[in-house]
């Protein structure tokens, strides 16, 4: 019988914790496939962090690092420093990089260390039980923010792709998201991109995925994708921040 | 290889580039700063790397991701530094990876002065970051100890895996004495199977911090623990100084050692039997050399630049709470000769 | 020789801690035990500036002289109001005389006092090497290492480009030594 679908070697036969409806399970995937096509799964070393994702050292089938919370970019630049001509990646939640974890992502990407970090942004802490994340919307509710996030009172989100593509060190950065097929095809071609400048040597790469997280957000699955439509993409518009292969061949 | 004479910061900075470390990741902060200020230089004439962090925070996860890669790799700082790095050490300590960090301790607390100072006892020897861990602390008491000191941790960092202390000061980083570099690896030491290096055709390797299973992380502390129990049975040191025909025993260790040196040779030259324990290695605590002496000892003096953090690590020792005199300058202030000359009088007074 | 205990105080600039250093060097050249201690911080930067050498035939204790100094080089006023009282009966007192002075008199230490800006202006146009005139006066006075192990330091101290300042070193050296011979 012929195999039409089947799981990336590139992860582990290990059950994933994710709740239903979160796009976890679809980065990893991606993260996988690519590594798998590329052949790199055998080079990459990925830095996790702490968050949802905490595990996903577990569900990786290649080397990996369970790192402290927020400090992914710096384990990485340590792991990038010894073994440079491996594919390092970082894969961070929205309260590890953009909240405990700025300094370490910002001065990460202004070094232009050589890494890739994979960012999923869902606007809300998944792990600790829906408290305010930096990425929380104006008006979103959190157990931290009970009548929904006040600026005033709550302050801002950050717009972590924007703000990273005012620096020179990084050499891509992408925002994408998995809330349609068309997105989810657009967000692999984005990784693959990433990894490729990673191997080229070329700076520091960066992509978010904004996502969902039905269980802390209240919705079911398939509400949660549209509120990613709706609501998260016009806050954090999709789209390429960065690209110096682009800029050179201008 | 010909005696230089050279500061302790860019002494143990030459000493860990000797012991084949090549990766640097640290912050700058007085009185330590030489030590990345010379290594910027020296790493890269040997193919190595040193990357200024953005933060002490940064600079030790920076140390656990190459420590991880299977590399020997040193981070230097100093009090208030070392005081942010303890998230990272605590990791590190559990993940079983071996790093060196070298501590050239300031008065404090908080910010604290840049000063010499001894008041980091507590955070190196107790713990300074959560949960059930040791470090191995070695306490250096010149330059060229701290020297020899640093090439021995990076083997003993391997040897056991674990992060290895040197609990220097400000005094030692700044002075300068004659040093030589001879270094040679004194444990046998098995090819780091383990690194993540990428699984290439093999299995994948995978450095672990959370476990999330109560009782596997009990366990996971357990094996820890083993592996301290064999670090206290071989590797206590310490020196003892005038031991022999002592009654009384000062216990110092690292600068104010040098101090009680000084004031022994007074003390002795008025008469006094009175000599010196120096711990080498605080933790492991050198409780051997208290079983040693003990017998012949009526009281110990301890002194250190600190409000006595040893205190209860010689009391433990000798088993005797009563038994210890403390006399500490702090806040950056090296005691005088002859303030300890007095100690020594008042405890021993008449009874030479 | 048993242990020679020097502090070398002076205001930051004036060269106390090279002065020093050249000791220390000197003394490691000669086998001995040495330690150089400097003062540190923000001392340095326009206040004072000093450090301990010392150099012995035994393992060095406290690397901080706070008594019994055989020789104290003050290079200027505060330095020498700090320090003079750590100098041992009998040591002596190495004064720059154009900055500073000792205000009592003194009969159980030796007093030099030495015009090293004065000198130094004169011989060289500027007070920089003021320091090394005293050094030079240090070693006729006390001896702590031999004029040879001086010179042999400064060959370590001054390697490579900085080689060209090797002789108007030698040479104020030389002018600190013959005072300090002519104004026992």
């Amino acid at each position: 019988m012929a195999v039409i679908f089947q799981k990336p070697k590139a992860l582990t036969d290990v059950k994933l914790h994710y709740c239903p409806g979160c796009a976890h399970g679809i980065v990893h995937r991606l993260l996988a496939e690519v590594l798998e096509e590329m052949n790199d799964d055998k080079n990459a070393i990925a830095a996790v962090p702490v968050g949802c994702a905490v595990f996903a050292n577990k569900y990786f089938n290649f080397d990996a690092i369970q790192c402290a919370h927020g400090r992914a970019p710096a384990t990485a630049t340590g792991i990038k420093r010894v073994h440079p001509n491996k594919l390092v990646v970082t894969y961070q939640g929205d309260g590890d990089l953009a909240s405990i974890g700025t300094a370490e992502i910002v001065h990460a990407a202004a070094r232009g260390e050589k890494i890739t970090t994979i960012f999923i942004n869902n606007g809300i802490y998944g792990m600790t039980g829906g408290q305010m994340a930096p990425t929380t919307l104006p008006g979103m509710k959190a157990t931290t923010a009970k009548s929904g996030r006040d600026p005033k009172i709550n302050g801002n989100p950050i717009r972590v792709c924007e703000m990273l593509s005012t620096l020179d060190g990084p050499a891509y950065i992408e925002r994408v998201s998995v809330a349609t097929p068309a997105q989810v095809t657009q967000a692999k071609k984005a990784i693959r991109k990433a990894l490729e400048i990673q191997k080229q040597g070329l700076g520091f790469t960066f992509i978010e995925v904004v996502s969902s997280c039905p269980t802390n957000w209240g919705l079911t699955p398939v509400k949660a994708m549209e509120f990613v439509r709706e609501k998260m993409i016009p806050y954090y518009p999709l789209g390429v921040y960065k690209d110096i292969t682009a800029e050179e061949g201008k | 290889m010909a005696k230089v004479l050279m500061k302790g910061n860019e002494a143990v900075g030459k000493a860990a580039i000797e012991a084949g470390c090549r990766y640097f990741f640290g912050y700058p902060i007085t009185p330590q700063s030489e030590v990345p200020e010379y290594l910027s230089s020296e790493l890269p004439k040997v193919g190595g790397v040193f990357v200024q962090a953005e933060s002490e925070v940064a600079a030790i996860n920076m140390v656990y991701g190459a420590a991880g890669a299977g590399a020997r790799v040193l981070t230097s700082s100093s009090s208030p530094g070392i005081a942010l790095k303890q998230e990272g050490i605590g990791y590190i300590s559990n993940a079983g990876l071996p790093a060196v960090i070298i501590n050239m301790m300031r008065g404090g607390p908080g910010l604290g002065t840049i000063q010499p100072g001894q008041a980091d006892y507590n955070m190196a020897v107790k713990g300074g970051s959560n949960g059930d861990y040791h470090d191995i602390v070695l306490a250096p008491a010149s330059v060229q100890e701290a020297v020899n000191m640093v090439m021995e941790a990076f083997d003993l960092a391997d040897y056991y895996g674990t992060p290895v202390i040197v609990l220097a000061d400000g005094l030692i980083g700044q002075m300068m004495e004659p040093v030589e570099f001879n270094y040679v690896c004194k444990k046998e030491l098995s090819p780091k199977t383990w690194a993540l290096t990428g699984k290439g055709d093999g299995e994948k390797h995978m450095v672990e911090n959370l476990v999330i299973e109560a009782s596997e992380c009990e366990a996971w502390n357990q094996k820890h623990f083993e592996k301290y129990a064999k670090i206290e049975a071989n590797e206590q040191a310490w020196e003892e100084y005038l031991m022999d025909d002592a009654e009384y025993a000062f216990v110092s260790y690292g600068t104010s050692s040098r101090i009680v040196r000084t004031a022994i040779s007074y003390l002795r030259d008025a008469g006094y039997k009175v000599g010196m324990i120096r711990p080498k290695t605080l933790w492991p605590f050198p409780v051997k050399a208290f079983d040693k002496w003990d017998k012949n000892i009526k009281k110990y003096l301890d002194v250190e630049m600190s409000m006595g953090q040893m205190v209860q690590d010689v009391a433990y020792a000798c088993n005797d709470k009563n038994k210890i005199e403390f006399y500490g300058r702090t806040g950056g202030i090296v005691p005088a000769v002859d303030e300890i000359v007095e100690f020594g009088k008042k405890v021993m007074g008449g009874d030479k | 020789m048993n242990t020679q205990r020097i502090c070398c105080a002076g205001f930051g600039g004036q060269g106390t801690l090279s002065m020093g250093k050249i000791l220390a060097y000197a003394g490691m050249l000669e086998g001995h035990e040495v330690s150089w201690c400097p003062s540190y911080g923000p001392e340095m930067r326009g206040g004072t500036a000093n450090c301990h050498v010392i150099v012995s035939d035994e393992p060095i204790g406290s690397p901080v002289i706070t008594r019994d100094a055989n020789c104290v080089i003050a290079m200027n006023q505060p330095s020498l109001d700090k320090f003079v009282d750590i100098l041992a009966k009998g040591g002596t007192l190495i004064a720059n005389a154009d900055l500073a002075a000792l205000k009592e008199d003194r009969d159980d230490i030796q007093v030099l006092n030495v015009p090293a800006n004065t000198m130094a202006s004169q011989e060289f146009g500027s007070a920089k090497l003021a320091n090394i005139i005293l050094l030079g006066a240090v070693i006729q006075a006390i001896s702590p290492v031999k004029v040879e192990s001086v010179d042999d330091a400064f060959t370590h101290v001054f390697g490579g480009s900085k080689a060209k300042f090797i002789p108007d070193n030698k040479k104020a050296f030389e002018m600190g030594f013959a005072f300090a011979k002519n104004n026992k």
